[in-house]
């Protein structure tokens, strides 16, 4: 098991966003996210990923139990060199990509794995490459951010998430600020991911693209799971009400 | 007085000026992003202070700050001020000063780099200091070159401000007052020329700043 999320709890302020969520994922497990805008799906995965606190609740990453509720009943966290170790564990994909943009493609690639988990050299640079590769952008190695197509950047965000050697990625709507024209190029590259049995927890709109891809969907509404489980059966036959009518709102 | 006595006279002022700028620039650059993370700190009482200090600074004018800087000495802690201190007072005038207005241009190139690069250098395991060094600073950099500019240029002229310190040896634009003036007497220049002459250098020297400066933003056009 790779990560276990229990009873997460989270407001901002008056807002509760998160009411009591859990979650599992296994390795190599495909899980999608889906729900309405607002739901709390972003809140989430910045839990997942450290990015928010919680409220209160428990976060257990490979068996290291990263935050959990104290005697007060509020959430305490891993000290901060400890948690650095559980933050190698896990990579996140941003909606906005989020690259580096004075840094080259290569660079964004190798700079954390050399100077965060003080690799060698010489070994990143080939891994870097060869994550390139698998991406299509062999060729854009010396290019700089702004020089890409969103697609392309949005590749060579996996590709940095990537080079740290997660055990599991996540992705907020990978998708989501690219024209229509360009998400194929970068689901393709997921996809390709899924089919070599990466671990990633996948925010989406792309409804068939979650079908296809997921092994386990979750459907989020008003920060609860309102249900999960088989994309055959979460699509094709949702027991949910709220899960048809969003649905049904999805496939006008 | 000869044409070339008085450009000789006012290039050795010119030499005063440069030493005026250059001690300041090197100065005040720096101490600005100290003043900077001073502002921008979590500690709410010190953000305030700086943040007064910055108010004043830039809300009184400049002339005045150098005379308390230069007097202060005397008539707070009735120090007796020796020779030299006048040219001390004028540097650390002036870089108190322009450290306040550098503080706010990087606060605001600081503040105008998405949360994102944060949130990407934090979930890659970046510490808060790796991150400002090697993703917040350089974009930082290339950003505030512009008003950066503009605050260097406004430097430029601000050095004749030393005038109303009469710090030694001159410079140019004392000089140049002090040769038109003689004029008058029957001596000197007979003309306003050096005032002249000095505006046409002051003028030579933020055409080389902005060039340079051109240069810098050019060099870092690689990326945006
Ligand atoms: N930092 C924040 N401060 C206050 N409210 C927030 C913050 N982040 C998200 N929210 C609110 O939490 C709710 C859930 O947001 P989000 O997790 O982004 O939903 P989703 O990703 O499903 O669209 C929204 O109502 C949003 O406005
Ligand atoms: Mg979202």
């Amino acid at each position: 098991m790779i990560l276990q999320m229990n009873n997460i709890k989270k407001s901002f302020g008056d807002l509760t966003v998160l009411q009591d969520i859990s979650m599992q994922v296994n390795e190599g497990e495909v899980i999608s996210i889906i729900g309405p805008s607002g739901s709390g799906k972003s809140t989430f995965l910045r839990c997942a990923t450290f990015l928010e606190t919680i409220d209160s609740g428990e976060i257990n990453y490979m068996g290291t139990k990263a935050a959990w509720t104290g005697a007060d009943g509020k959430a305490e966290y891993l000290h901060k060199n400890e948690l650095r170790k559980v933050k190698s564990w896990y990579g996140l994909v941003f909606q906005q990509f989020n690259l580096f943009p004075h840094y080259t493609v290569l660079k964004n690639l190798m700079d954390a794995p050399i100077h965060i988990q003080k690799r060698e050299k010489k070994e990143v640079e080939e891994e870097a490459r060869a994550l390139l590769k698998r991406m299509g952008l062999e060729d854009k190695a010396d290019a700089y951010p702004c020089q890409l197509s969103g697609g392309q950047q949005q590749r060579v965000a996996i590709a940095r998430a990537l080079a740290m050697n997660p055990e599991v990625l996540f992705f907020d709507e990978p998708t989501s600020a690219l024209d229509p024209e360009l998400t194929g190029e970068v689901l393709k590259v997921i996809k390709a991911l899924a089919e070599d049995k990466m671990t990633m927890v996948i925010v989406t709109h792309e409804m068939s693209f979650a079908r296809a891809v997921s092994d386990r969907v979750i459907f989020m509404d008003g920060g609860v799971i309102v249900e999960q489980g088989d994309p055959e059966k979460v699509f094709g036959n949702p027991s949910e009400e709220r899960t048809k009518q969003f649905l049904r709102n999805y496939n006008r | 007085m000869t044409f070339q006595q008085m450009c000789t006279q006012l290039l050795e002022g010119l030499e005063m000026t440069l030493i005026i700028f250059f001690l300041v620039v090197i100065f005040s650059l720096p101490l600005g992003l100290i003043v900077c993370f001073g502002r921008r700190s979590k500690f709410k009482p010190l953000s305030w202070i700086v943040r007064v200090f910055i108010d004043i600074l830039r809300g009184t004018p400049l002339m005045l700050q150098l005379l308390v800087v230069m007097y202060g000495p005397y008539f707070l802690f009735g120090m007796r001020l020796n020779p030299t201190w006048r040219f001390t007072a004028l540097i650390i005038g002036f870089v108190i000063n322009y450290s306040a207005y550098f503080a706010e241009i990087y606060r605001a190139g600081i503040d105008s780099i998405p949360i994102g690069q944060y949130e990407a250098a934090e979930v890659l395991g970046y510490t808060n200091r790796q991150t400002f060094m090697k993703i917040i600073l350089p974009q930082m950099v290339k950003r505030v070159i512009p008003p950066t500019t503009n605050e260097i240029i406004t430097l430029v002229k601000d050095t004749s401000m030393a005038f109303v310190l009469a710090t030694t040896p001159p410079e140019m634009f004392t000089l140049a007052k002090q040769i038109t003036a003689a004029g008058r007497m029957g001596h000197g220049a007979k003309s306003m020329l050096p005032l002249f002459i000095a505006g046409v250098f002051y003028f030579v020297l933020n055409a080389i700043v902005s060039w340079t400066m051109g240069k810098l933003e050019k060099k870092l056009a690689y990326y945006q």
